[in-house]
């Protein structure tokens, strides 16, 4: 920290980079360090043609499952034996946009990996800044599209839980399925409180008393949004979590544990 | 039982300045412009500083408190240990009169690049009738003290002196949001968001709404939903064919704003006064503004 600081208009002093004594820097670090994690196990699981379910337990990153190769675990089998490749591939790219484009998530890359700032009254380490406003970054516009489609991706997770509680040997409670299920509730309620859904149900309006249905949705939405934070990285932790745990139990490192 | 506490305060003026080293005693209960008014009275009685409520309502007294943008008249001296230096400069975005003093008319000069609020042709004041539900999110945004707090912590001018001619700031992108969700508000502002305020330099890393003292949610409640907003306009091939098929034009059925420097909108503050003609009924609801 320098004492000694001019302050000439238009004038950046790179060596004065923030008079702040907290530990600014930890949340800029941890949150680089759990998405580079997410991200790369995320990616490398992707790319792997097994593993990813056993008995009712299928991973949410292959899930919805669009190819025969997929077996039992197909809910649509719309791509043929011709294809050998992981099915994660045909779907992981929805979920990952729609993430990617996230105005939450958003905030946490720019602060972790642009540095655009690191912290709040923190030196940014660029000499121009041009926001959002030129491409690429103009593409996180189409973020409500993925809003749209990660709607029957919940539905599709939810219903994964509810396979999850049935057992070959009749209905139950697994390790598992706990996994599975608190997967797809986190997705659910990252989903409905996106912010492009609280702007299409309501938000867009300039009257909501002439649109009660409508006003009362966006309520309901605002509620969860202002939780959005909250439930995102949690949301985004469960993927790898439920997928590391179903391979293991897949090649037999584990056994899963039932609760009945 | 006040004790002796360690400060670093900028001095200087626009030519240039640094910290310098104070102790200053310290009772209980008070804060940071305690201290700053006890600095004045004991040691430098030329130190400047800018106050006045000194309770969290007029945003006068906008400091870097340990590098944090904040109201010193709210930065309690408990919240600091007894061995730790506490830093006191001035915003850093603003251009500096003299000590913790900055000159924040930039401000004052992208307030009045905002349209004021216009009305319903016809329409006057102490006719304007509406729903309290439809004015919520308005009033939220009215919390404001304007102590640029937000103006001062945004990277996007704090980092680059050179974005301030595009960039109006949190606090003035926050008073479109208040006037395009206003029910009786008829402009299209979002173009003007977009294009003349610099609404897509933000990219919603939230440093405003961590220093509003208010805890307005900025970033939640105003700058993202004009941002989808901006987009619905702009951006959205469906949007554009849904008023294609309505025929309701690229204003959404909102008239197409003002260019800066034409005259008011009738019924607006200032505006050429509207003939008397009978007073419109009510839209229901409550009267207000």
């Amino acid at each position: 920290m320098t004492v000694t600081e001019t302050r000439t208009p238009g004038q950046r002093d790179r060596r004065f980079s923030t008079l702040r004594t907290d530990t600014w820097w930890l949340p800029v670090a941890r949150d680089a360090l759990f998405l580079g994690v997410v991200l790369l196990y995320s990616l490398w699981a992707s790319l792997q043609t097994s593993g990813y379910a056993v008995d009712n337990y299928i991973s949410p990153i292959f899930s919805p499952c669009l190819t025969s190769n997929c077996g039992e675990h197909a809910n649509l089998a719309l791509v043929g034996d011709w294809y050998k490749w992981s099915p994660a591939l045909l779907v992981a790219a929805f979920p990952i946009v729609f993430r990617l484009t996230c105005y939450y998530y958003r905030k946490v890359y720019y602060r972790a990996y642009f540095l655009s700032p690191p912290a709040c009254a923190v030196l940014e380490p660029r000499a121009k800044y041009k926001g959002e406003a030129r491409f690429p970054l103009i593409l996180n516009n189409i973020h409500r599209y993925f809003w749209v489609v990660a709607l029957p991706i919940v539905a599709i997770l939810l219903y994964d839980g509810y396979n999850s509680l049935r057992f070959p040997d009749g209905w139950g409670l697994g390790v598992g399925s706990v996994l599975i299920i608190v997967n797809a509730l986190l997705f659910a309620v990252y989903t409905l409180g996106c912010h492009s859904c609280r702007h299409i149900l309501g938000g867009r309006l300039k009257n909501f008393s002439r649109h009660p249905l409508r006003y009362r949705a966006w309520t309901l939405v605002s509620r969860l949004n202002a939780r959005h934070m909250q439930v995102a990285l949690p949301s985004l932790a469960m993927i790898p979590i439920t997928d590391l745990y179903i391979r293991l139990v897949a090649n037999g490192t584990i056994t899963d544990f039932r609760f009945f | 039982m006040g004790y002796d506490h360690h400060f670093r305060v900028w001095r200087g003026d626009a030519a240039g300045g640094q910290l310098e080293d104070f102790v200053v005693e310290v009772n209980e209960g008070e804060v940071v412009l305690d201290v700053i008014h006890r600095l004045q009275a004991t040691q430098t009685a030329d130190l400047a500083v800018r106050w006045n409520c000194k309770a969290g309502k007029c945003g006068s007294c906008s400091a870097e408190i340990n590098g944090r943008p904040r109201l010193m008249c709210m930065t309690r001296m408990s919240t600091f240990g007894r061995d730790e230096t506490v830093s006191v400069a001035p915003l850093r975005t603003f251009p500096v009169v003299r000590d913790l003093v900055t000159d924040v008319s930039f401000n004052y000069a992208k307030a009045r690049e905002v349209p004021s609020f216009a009305p319903p042709a016809g329409l006057a004041p102490g006719e304007y009738r509406m729903q309290q539900v439809d004015v919520e999110r308005s009033q939220e945004f009215r919390k404001c003290i304007e102590c640029f707090l937000c103006q001062d912590t945004c990277h996007v001018v704090r980092d680059h002196e050179e974005n301030k001619a595009a960039f109006s700031g949190p606090r003035y992108l926050m008073r479109i949001a208040e006037l395009d969700m206003h029910p009786l508000d008829e402009l299209d502002r979002r173009r003007e968001a977009q294009d003349d305020h610099g609404l897509g330099f933000c990219n919603i890393t939230k440093c405003c709404t961590e220093v509003c003292p208010e805890h307005i949610k900025i970033t939640d409640n105003a700058l993202i939903p004009m941002k989808e907003r901006v987009i619905d306009r702009k951006y959205d091939p469906l949007v554009w064919l849904g008023n294609k098929i309505r025929r309701r034009g690229a204003g959404d059925g909102r008239r197409a704003e003002q260019s800066p420097g034409a005259p008011a909108a009738a019924g607006a503050p200032g505006a050429t006064p509207v003939p008397d003609e009978p007073a419109r009924t009510g839209r229901g609801g409550d009267a207000g503004q």
